[in-house]
């Protein structure tokens, strides 16, 4: 499904030494696979999301989407940002639409689509609503319902229960899960959390930063559909040990340990 | 709407104690007419005037109404080419808004030399002051979009206009119409000051020939005159925003869920 081959991207910041935001990524993501992307802030995390949809150039390497070579901004990926970006002035539909007008589809045959994703969501009675009238995981849930609407096979997703409580959080997780399994996408999920990493990914990437590299990719053990439970099983806990030693470790050799 | 009511109380009954006062003291120390005229002979002196009158508010009117139009609809179109290239944000943008500090009523003169004596150049110095705030609010709005709605519109590949007209355009609303009150603002000011310079009409011109021949009285008449037309104008424009009723002001008044 995605192919990230050899990828390094360089930053070459105004007045200073050019930084090595990611080293020689190799990671093959499979159809309708759930990833999630782990890893201290500053490790490329996100800069990796930004170049499998094309919005930054590569220094080196190379990265598919099926079977296409991505150069530019790649349409076939539906985004979910840290913050919901929604538009005050449109309502809930209004929002959910903003792409389809944007592709110049007809609203009209979407309206059911985004009738039917406001109702997957839990929003079902708001599409009414502005979002200033919405709390902070529906805003989100608004904007899950955007990148969905034009059923892209690729789902983004750049910490986006980021700036939810942790409460909202945790349900917003088994939320997305829910989704998943109605409406199967491959997801490409980059949080900081290394128990929401765990808890929703079929495998998660664990990343050391500067430069970014892939230290490990874990094959999460636990069945689906997962649950609230799930924390406290053996395997779940093995799985947050062995993140925090790769990540900790990491760290420690970058500082010279302590 | 009794807070509405509750809202203006306090000035109005302000602003007639002031004018008691005037009166009051004015009488009491028996001011000498063209120093200081009391509030009943101000208004008794545009008595005499009002056939008159009529002329000049309608002069002055329409040389802010054309300098205005104006400073809006090129303030709009110039801020959005400027924020259409980062060359031109980069290097137009600051000197606009360093202008903002350059007195503009100062080339009042210029412009009758250049435009004559006629209403262009008073209509000109109106548009000028009116223009620049318009002009860098605009553009100040239309530069406040997160840099994620940017980059979702990216991967739709939307093209500018639609960025433009759908993104850009309601974002920087609020802005616009902050812009357009200073406009109005400024654009009355602008042409008093133009008439000053030269004219031979306007609210502008009625009190310099009154304070020629020391009519204070007719002066201090067309002074009251000016702000309320300048009020009432600026009252038009913010309840032309209100019927529109844009997203921003439901969100003043409106709460959270």
């Amino acid at each position: 499904m995605i192919r990230i081959h050899n990828v390094t991207k360089i930053f070459q910041i105004k007045d200073g030494e050019p930084v090595t935001a990611l080293q020689d990524i190799d990671l093959e993501v499979g159809e309708k696979e759930f990833i999630t992307i782990v890893g201290p802030s500053g490790c490329g995390k996100s800069t990796l999301l930004k170049l499998v949809v094309g919005l930054l150039p590569l220094n080196q390497g190379e990265i598919y989407i099926r079977e296409d070579k991505v150069t530019g901004p790649y349409r076939d990926v539906g985004m979910v940002f840290q913050q919901p970006i929604l538009m005050p002035w449109r309502t809930v539909m209004e929002n959910v639409l903003y792409p389809i007008e944007i592709l110049r589809l007809s609203g009209k045959d979407y309206r059911r689509t985004a009738e039917e994703l406001i109702e997957l969501t839990g929003l079902r009675g708001f599409d009414k609503h502005k979002p200033r009238q919405l709390s902070g995981g529906m805003q989100q849930r608004v904007s899950i319902c955007r990148a969905l609407i034009y059923d892209p096979l690729l789902l983004l997703m750049d910490e986006p229960f980021g700036a939810l409580d942790a409460m909202t959080r945790e349900d917003m997780g088994f939320e997305l899960l829910r989704i998943w399994r109605e409406r199967m996408k491959t997801i490409l999920f980059v949080t900081h959390s290394i128990s929401e990493a765990v808890l929703l990914a079929d495998r998660v990437v664990v990343f050391t930063p500067r430069p970014g590299r892939i230290a490990k990719v874990i094959n999460v053990k636990l069945p689906r559909p997962r649950d609230a439970e799930m924390e406290f099983s053996p395997e779940f806990r093995e799985h947050v040990k062995e993140i925090k030693d790769l990540i900790f470790s990491a760290r420690g050799a970058a500082n010279g340990a302590h | 709407m009794r807070a509405v009511t509750e809202k203006y109380i306090g000035p109005t009954l302000t602003l007639l104690a002031i004018i008691a006062i005037w009166e009051l003291a004015v009488r009491l120390f028996s001011l000498p007419i063209w120093l200081l005229p009391a509030p009943s002979k101000i208004y008794l002196e545009l008595g005499d005037w009002w056939t008159a009158l009529p002329k000049h508010i309608w002069v002055t009117f329409y040389e802010t109404f054309l300098g205005f139009t104006a400073a809006v609809i090129l303030g709009v179109i110039l801020a959005v080419i400027i924020i259409s290239s980062p060359f031109l944000r980069n290097t137009v943008y600051p000197l606009l808004v360093v202008t903002q500090s350059v007195p503009k009523v100062a080339l009042a003169p210029i412009l009758l030399v250049w435009l004559g004596i006629n209403v262009w150049p008073i209509i000109t110095v109106a548009f000028l002051v009116a223009f620049f705030p318009m002009v860098v609010n605009m553009a100040t709005g239309l530069t406040l979009i997160p840099p994620e709605m940017l980059e979702m519109s990216r991967i739709l590949r939307a093209s500018w206009w639609q960025v433009l007209i759908k993104v850009r355009f309601p974002m920087a609303l609020p802005h616009f119409f902050a812009g357009v009150k200073i406009a109005i603002a400024f654009a009355v000011i602008g042409a008093v000051i133009g008439e000053f310079v030269g004219s031979d009409s306007g609210l502008g011109f009625l009190i310099l020939s009154a304070s020629a021949r020391m009519n204070t009285s007719l002066g201090f008449g067309a002074i009251v005159i000016l702000s309320v037309l300048g009020v009432g104008l600026f009252g038009v424009v913010a309840g032309i925003e209100r019927l529109l009723s844009p997203w921003y002001l439901e969100e003043e008044e409106g709460s959270q869920l």
